[in-house]
């Protein structure tokens, strides 16, 4: 569905992320597991069309996506819900989430179903969806953004460090919701640093260091890898 | 709701005041001020629109009035046309030239777009100033006709040209209140919250911010040629870039981003600056601190002093939870989002 053939993303001289290689099957869950700085936001800009690349090529179900203008990838059926639970702040709830359908805006049918499907995966937005979302607490401004992402009914959701800043009990329900959503039919490549979560939900998974890919595999086997465990689950 | 039936009773007394106003005011020389500032508030809105709600600061905008007076100024006096057909089409010139300038001015953001529409309204004028045979330079375009008559009704007398921009000033309002609050309003408040996150939500964010320039150039060009047809005289002057600053003054003083601003703002500026006059350039004493204080305590200006006031009072009679918001201060996004980070 989605492939990532060397990639490599430059800012200015210095170099984010060189020649990676991902590949993300249809109706896969996918992690990428990495430290701060060791570039997968900067893959996910890349795959969202907000970063150009200088090398390599993305190809989403079998043809190119350089020359696409990020609202077009998002037409297409690629979605990022970016770090840091960006919402807008000044808006209530449910203006939010109809933002998120923004292409699909003439589809107003579609827009409600997609929204009563928002609902059912967080039916806590359905009791808030006249509250600013700036009132949110930081859990729930996660699922927003989440249920954002999915108003756009994607195909892929690439999801940036959800259960960054949220407290255990509620990373761990996140962590089910995003199964739910995967199990649903929708593909995802998901960035964490939150290793024994993610890979707990995740078929296969990536391991960034320094803008490339040192390991790969399926999640047992990066569960069960020496070095994955010292560095990012710490047992 | 109550707050929203509160609301537009205050809306429709206003309106009902708007068109007294002339039977109580019979004073001509007020009347002139503020049908003026009528004209002023329909170029600040535009500006508005594009600032306010989608943080793209113009300093083109005394430029693009230029052009809209100046368009309807040739058109009625070398070309001899019909005004209506001149305003038409003076407001389809400002936008047509808004359309190819917003092409190349979107491609900068922030303090870069701000410099470079300043220097393309400074272009504007210098056009305007020195081409001499066809806008007559320096010694400006006399003898713009008024508009003309529709039917039965004339618009010869002060009264009746007052009505006349009073009408599209609350037109322009209607306009502004429909765009705001429709998902196109969302869409530009969404760019000024942050364009890198509404283009990850699929936003096509260059057709949304040439959208609103020209939106924007286009009500510059209503109000530059109605300016003109009021006035009956133009020159280069009301494009020179002080003008823009006037208008920014307005806007900040009024509240920037929020619906009642605009009019608000020029009202009380235009007029405080009218009753002034005696101090002659010494007002700017007075302005230069007002304004500053206005922006160090109520960044949203008056309006947003406002709201604030009426969310603390609503707040304390009610201990209203946040849900509530909305409904009281739906016109000044602004005032709620600084709360929410407050809070």
């Amino acid at each position: 569905m989605l492939k990532l053939a060397g990639l490599s993303v430059k800012y200015g001289s210095f170099t984010a992320i060189e020649k990676v290689d991902i590949e993300v099957n249809e109706g896969e869950l996918v992690v990428l597991l990495g430290a701060n700085g060791a570039g997968k936001s900067t893959v996910f800009k890349a795959i969202s069309g907000i970063e150009k690349w200088s090398d390599g090529d993305i190809l989403f179900n079998g043809s190119s996506i350089k020359k696409k203008s990020p609202d077009r990838i998002v037409k297409a059926g690629i979605v990022q819900c970016a770090e840091g639970r960006e919402l807008f702040g000044g808006m209530t709830v449910y203006e939010n989430l109809v933002m998120g359908a923004y292409v699909h805006r003439r589809k107003k049918a579609q827009v409600k179903k997609s929204l009563g499907h928002v609902y059912d995966l967080f039916p806590i937005l359905q009791e808030k969806k006249d509250s600013a979302a700036g009132a949110l607490s930081g859990g729930q401004q996660q699922m927003l953004a989440i249920g954002r992402s999915l108003m756009s009914q994607p195909k892929l959701l690439l999801l940036d460090e959800p259960s960054i800043g949220l407290a255990p009990l509620i990373v761990e329900q996140m962590f089910e919701v995003i199964q739910k959503i995967n199990e649903e039919g929708t593909t995802v490549l998901l960035a964490e640093q939150n290793a024994n979560a993610a890979l707990k939900i995740a078929d296969r998974g990536y391991v960034f260091e320094s803008g490339s890919i040192v390991v790969e595999g399926s999640s047992n086997e990066l569960f069960t890898n020496d070095s994955v465990r010292k560095a990012y689950i710490g047992a | 709701m109550p707050a929203m039936t509160k609301k537009s009773i205050a809306l429709i007394v206003l309106i009902i005041g708007a068109m007294v106003i002339p039977f109580i005011i019979q004073n001509e020389y007020w009347l002139h001020i503020l049908t003026l500032s009528f004209i002023w508030s329909i170029a600040v809105y535009g500006l508005n629109i594009l600032a306010g709600y989608t943080g793209y600061l113009s300093l083109a905008h005394a430029g693009f009035f230029a052009i809209g007076a100046y368009a309807l100024g040739l058109l009625t006096v070398k070309a001899g046309l019909n005004y209506w057909v001149a305003l038409i089409l003076a407001c389809i010139i400002t936008s047509g030239i808004g359309l190819l300038i917003g092409l190349v001015a979107l491609r900068t953001r922030e303090h870069f777009f701000a410099i470079y529409t300043l220097c393309v309204g400074y272009v504007i004028y210098l056009v305007i100033d020195k081409w001499d045979s066809l806008t007559g330079g320096v010694r400006g375009l006399i003898g713009i006709p008024a508009p003309s008559n529709i039917g039965p009704i004339s618009f010869q007398s002060a009264i009746s040209q007052y009505y006349l921009i009073l009408f599209f000033l609350l037109a322009t309002v209607v306009v502004m209140y429909r765009i705001v609050h429709s998902l196109t309003g969302r869409t530009f408040i969404a760019i000024r919250n942050s364009e890198e996150l509404a283009q990850t939500i699929g936003i096509s964010t260059m057709k949304n911010k040439l959208t609103v320039f020209v939106l924007s150039t286009f009500f510059a060009g209503l109000a530059g040629a109605l300016y003109a047809s009021f006035i009956r005289f133009i020159g280069p002057d009301i494009g020179y870039t002080t003008i823009i600053f006037d208008l920014l003054t307005y806007l900040l003083v009024g509240g920037i981003g929020t619906l009642a601003g605009p009019v608000v703002g020029t009202i009380l500026i235009v007029s405080v600056s009218q009753s002034l006059q005696f101090l002659q350039d010494y007002r700017m004493l007075i302005f230069g601190p007002m304004l500053t204080l206005i922006i160090i305590f109520y960044p949203r200006g008056i309006v947003g002093m406002v709201s604030e006031w009426k969310m603390k009072w609503f707040n304390k009679k009610k201990k209203a939870p946040a849900e509530t918001w909305k409904s009281t201060y739906s016109d000044s996004e602004d005032v709620r989002e600084d709360k929410v980070k407050e809070g």
